[in-house]
């Protein structure tokens, strides 16, 4: 319903159809026809694969969960733009308003070397795993903690840490770079916990220790181009690479013997 | 077999239960710890805090996740916050205040000792995320920020603006993951549990399938621990994301884990309505806007002008009206009834009219836009992607939808079910909440299980158990795989005409109908009969395409819509049961005069647990035996809440 119109829409979608990770891969076209403007785009797609299954043919995979822009499943590119062209929305927020009739929208997976195919739009984006888990944490055991406020922390630099730690890990910074750089997706938990009193005994590990495994998973470097923050759904700040990149020297020349 | 109901309370004052049961209970030396090893099934703050903190004892963890990251579970999505019982504010809270708030929100049918301990753990909780980094919101001195929510009269809900649950999530993702970059947890991605394999009455393994291959692998551990979430999407439409499902809960429960309340379900007033065929989902709109907006519909029934040109005295601002004291601020499970009320009576609003409005108007013009900005900016931001409104111009539309189930697999004051080695927490078992949670309490919940209390009880467990040698090669877990195959290769079998959603929409429809907010003898007597009727023809007509040995989510969703067709009937049939409205559960010929819950704690101070004994065929009807296990208050007195 919504307060626009409710007007429906006819489009014609060009989709990336690949069986799995060993499968070439190819377009393919479909109707969707009758698409309310008011369906999200995510929305829009389950009317198309309800047509293909009753049609006795193979519905188009994609990764998907809250449907709320904060699970950070959702990551497919839309018409060249990881997670389409609006500013700040995930795939699943985006909303057929934004189309117009008769127009045809070009549907991909995120493409980088380090996420995988393994069936049309569905990535393997476990290598952000990986990044997190060689030092993006705080190695504290549970029980061990003090007492919360026995530590201070300005709210600036509270409210900082938790803009970076908004990331939802949806790979789209990866996509959108010439790169596959993850250097956006990394600096945001670097500076989510370098920024904080609790992050500072492993500050140094942390950074070396992330750039090392961003690398060996396959992710390209950094050439400042910014599309990164340009596709962010949740608007990480470009800031946050230069931050890394101190980071890192400075992790360098300390950890040097 | 027939289950006996042990809650296993310890004895001895409140306040001293759980650090004398602390002190009572075996320990695992640290040498033997890493000779047993776990399963826990389940990523979002409930599983990944326990596999964080049980392998950081020293035990061999192996968890699945049914994502692609374990970062994404469902609890990423919390907004509001979560409560302990710190009193940083210094006005007058305290674990006994929790603790009271938690019992009487959750109308008195939670077990004391429980929510006791809870209260009490609650502190450690803030402390445990504070230490790994959680940037919680903070003053400009640098402490804690804190706020209120509904059911207390403190300041006690820390928050991280409205990404709490994200917030909390990665932090115990993190957790998790440093363990599996140690070595210490075997994490498996993008695998569903199918069943759960139980040798000589123990639970000693799962089978679950590889999302991405189709593969059924067997996986075999001491104990297992479940942490599979809530069963909301029963309902088709909730505020739970798509994947949400019940299956491994289910699984468990048809291997002799039993079900306790399965009727409680808490349905949240403020969510984006149902706007037309195509919607998936409904999405939850805080809270807090009741602080600032208030609830209308038109007078006249079909009164189609736009909102704007309908004056005050055209409007019934109907919360206003019949809660005077309360006002919008009506607690959630009261503001839910009244808005459907003005629904049923055909005054609702919108094309659908299956919605009331949410007027910030008066608010606007007291506070103006800038301030209005500062409160809801991020929630007015979505609320108008989704709906294309502008709701500083026009008032926001809003329905109530399906958030949270209280019910659970049963569990004891261990988080052990009535199966032997299988342990369950946060929102997958029933504890307490009762018949009600209160804002910024599921947090809570999934974290205190997860940090501090599996960690002690199944060290208990492993130590007083003789668990003998099994590996997946036993014919146990060779049974259970036939079987799980066997399953899908029927639904693949089907070959009908409809999807899996068509059907599951249907499903919805029946529980929301009939097994929603109010229901009545009828009703639910009506319900148990289309849903049987609906499952029958689930299992003649449903259409599943694509392959088996391949990433299939309509096979996946199939799966997962089985299961809720048969947790339906025992939600019908529990609430059918029990004669008298508690909390979200609201049985119409059970309200006082002035339509308010009436309890009958005579007779239904009770925990029902339902014992699965129907047959294990695939299509055959199903049944269930009722246990009780009966609540009593040693300290705090029954009485009736009131709203007016």
């Amino acid at each position: 319903m919504g307060g626009t119109n409710g007007k429906k829409l006819n489009l014609k979608l060009k989709v990336w159809r690949q069986k799995n990770s060993k499968d070439a891969g190819h377009f393919e076209e479909y109707d969707a026809k009758d698409i309310s403007t008011d369906c999200s785009f995510l929305e829009m797609l389950d009317i198309v694969n309800n047509k293909l299954i009753v049609e006795g043919k193979d519905p188009i995979a994609f990764d998907h969960d809250c449907r709320e822009g904060i699970c950070g499943s959702c990551g497919m590119t839309i018409n060249g733009n990881p997670h389409g062209a609006d500013r700040g929305t995930t795939a699943c927020q985006l909303h057929m308003r934004r189309f117009n009739d008769g127009e045809t929208i070009v549907i991909e997976p995120f493409r980088a070397k380090a996420f995988p195919v393994l069936k049309d739009l569905t990535v393997d984006r476990s290598a952000f795993d990986k990044i997190i888990q060689s030092g993006g944490f705080v190695s504290v055991n549970t029980g061990s903690a003090p007492d919360a406020n026995a530590q201070l922390v300005p709210k600036e630099k509270a409210d900082l840490a938790f803009h970076a730690a908004t990331c939802i890990g949806c790979g789209a910074c990866v996509a959108a770079c010439a790169n596959s750089s993850a250097m956006l997706f990394t600096s945001a938990k670097i500076s989510h916990l370098g920024l904080l009193p609790q992050g500072e005994p492993e500050r140094d590990r942390r950074v070396l220790k992330m750039m090392e495994t961003m690398e060996e998973a396959g992710f390209g470097n950094c050439s400042n181009t910014g599309a990164c923050s340009l596709a962010c759904p949740k608007d990480i700040k470009f800031e946050n690479i230069a931050n890394l990149n101190a980071e890192f020297l400075r992790a360098s020349i300390r950890s040097r013997d | 077999m027939s289950i006996k109901l042990d809650s296993k309370i310890p004895s001895g004052p409140l306040e001293e239960k759980w650090s004398k049961h602390k002190f009572d209970m075996k320990l695992v030396n640290p040498a033997n710890k890493r000779k047993h090893t776990l399963i826990v099934v389940g990523t979002g703050l409930a599983g990944a805090s326990a596999s964080a903190t049980l392998a950081e004892l020293g035990y061999k963890v192996k968890t699945f996740c049914i994502h692609e990251s374990p970062r994404r579970a469902h609890s990423i999505a919390a907004q509001g916050g979560i409560n302990a019982a710190k009193n940083y504010q210094n006005d007058g809270d305290s674990v006994y205040r929790l603790f009271y708030d938690t019992i009487k929100g959750g109308d008195f049918r939670a077990r004391e000792g429980n929510v006791y301990r809870l209260a009490e753990i609650s502190p450690n909780i803030i402390d445990q995320c504070v230490a790994q980094g959680v940037p919680f919101a903070r003053e400009y001195g640098g402490a804690l920020a804190n706020r209120s929510f509904g059911g207390s009269q403190v300041s006690r809900t820390f928050y991280a603006r409205g990404q709490t649950g994200q917030q909390l999530l990665i932090g115990a993702y993190q957790a998790m993951m440093r363990q599996v970059g140690l070595g210490t947890v075997e994490l498996h991605y993008r695998r569903e549990m199918l069943d759960l394999v139980v040798v000589d009455g123990q639970a000693r393994g799962i089978i679950v399938r590889n999302l991405t291959t189709g593969e059924l692998e067997s996986h075999s551990a001491d104990a297992v621990i479940l942490a599979t979430g809530g069963y909301g999407n029963v309902f088709y439409f909730s505020t739970n994301a798509k994947m949400s499902n019940v299956t491994a809960s289910w699984r468990a429960h048809k291997q002799g884990a039993a079900f306790g309340n399965p009727c409680f379900t808490q349905i949240h007033p403020t969510c984006i309505p149902y706007s037309g065929d195509h919607q998936s989902k409904l999405t939850l709109m805080s809270e807090s806007l009741r602080n600032d907006g208030r609830c209308w519909v038109p007078k006249q029934k079909g009164d189609k002008r736009p909102p704007e040109q309908i004056p005050d005295e055209d409007r019934d601002y109907y919360l206003e009206r019949v809660y005077p004291s309360f006002g919008n601020l009506a607690p959630r499970d009261v503001s839910s009834r009244q808005a459907k009320y003005r629904v049923d009576e055909g005054r609702g609003v919108g094309p659908s009219g299956v919605a009331v409005y949410l007027d910030f108007r008066d608010a606007i013009n007291r506070v103006g836009k800038a301030g209005i900005e500062q409160r809801y900016d991020n929630l007015f931001d979505m609320y108008a992607k989704i709906t294309g409104d502008d709701p500083y111009k026009v008032p926001m539309r809003i329905y109530p939808a399906v958030h949270y189930t209280m019910g659970g697999l049963w569990v004891d004051y261990n988080l052990m079910s009535t199966i032997p080695g299988l342990h369950v927490l946060g929102e997958a078992n029933f504890s307490d909440h009762g018949a009600n949670r209160l804002g910024a309490s599921a947090l809570m919940q999934g974290l205190a299980d997860g940090y501090f209390v599996i960690p002690y009880t199944i060290g208990h467990y492993l130590a007083g158990t003789s668990i003998p040698k099994v590996d997946a090669n036993h014919d146990a877990f060779k049974a259970a795989k036939a079987a799980a195959q066997a399953r899908i290769d029927a639904l693949f079998a089907v070959k009908g005409g409809k999807t899996v959603d068509d059907i599951h929409r249907q499903l919805g429809n029946i529980m929301w109908e009939k097994v929603g907010m109010a229901r009545n003898k009828a009703g639910l007597q009506t319900a148990v009969g289309e849903i049987q009727k609906l499952r029958e023809e689930f299992w003649q007509n449903v259409r599943v395409s694509g392959e088996a040995n391949n990433l299939n989510p309509e096979l996946e969703k199939a799966g997962r819509l089985a299961d809720f067709l048969e947790l339906g009937e025992l939600m019908a049939t529990d609430a059918l049961e029990r004669n008298e409205s508690c909390g979200g559960h609201f049985r119409e010929e059970f309200q006082t005069p002035d339509n308010e819950a009436q309890r009958d704690d005579e007779n239904y101070c009770h925990v029902s647990a339902w014992e699965y004994t129907g047959d294990s065929s695939l299509k055959g009807k199903k049944s269930w035996q009722l246990h009780k296990e009966s609540l009593t208050f040693e300290r705090i007195k029954l009485a009736t809440r009131s709203y007016k």
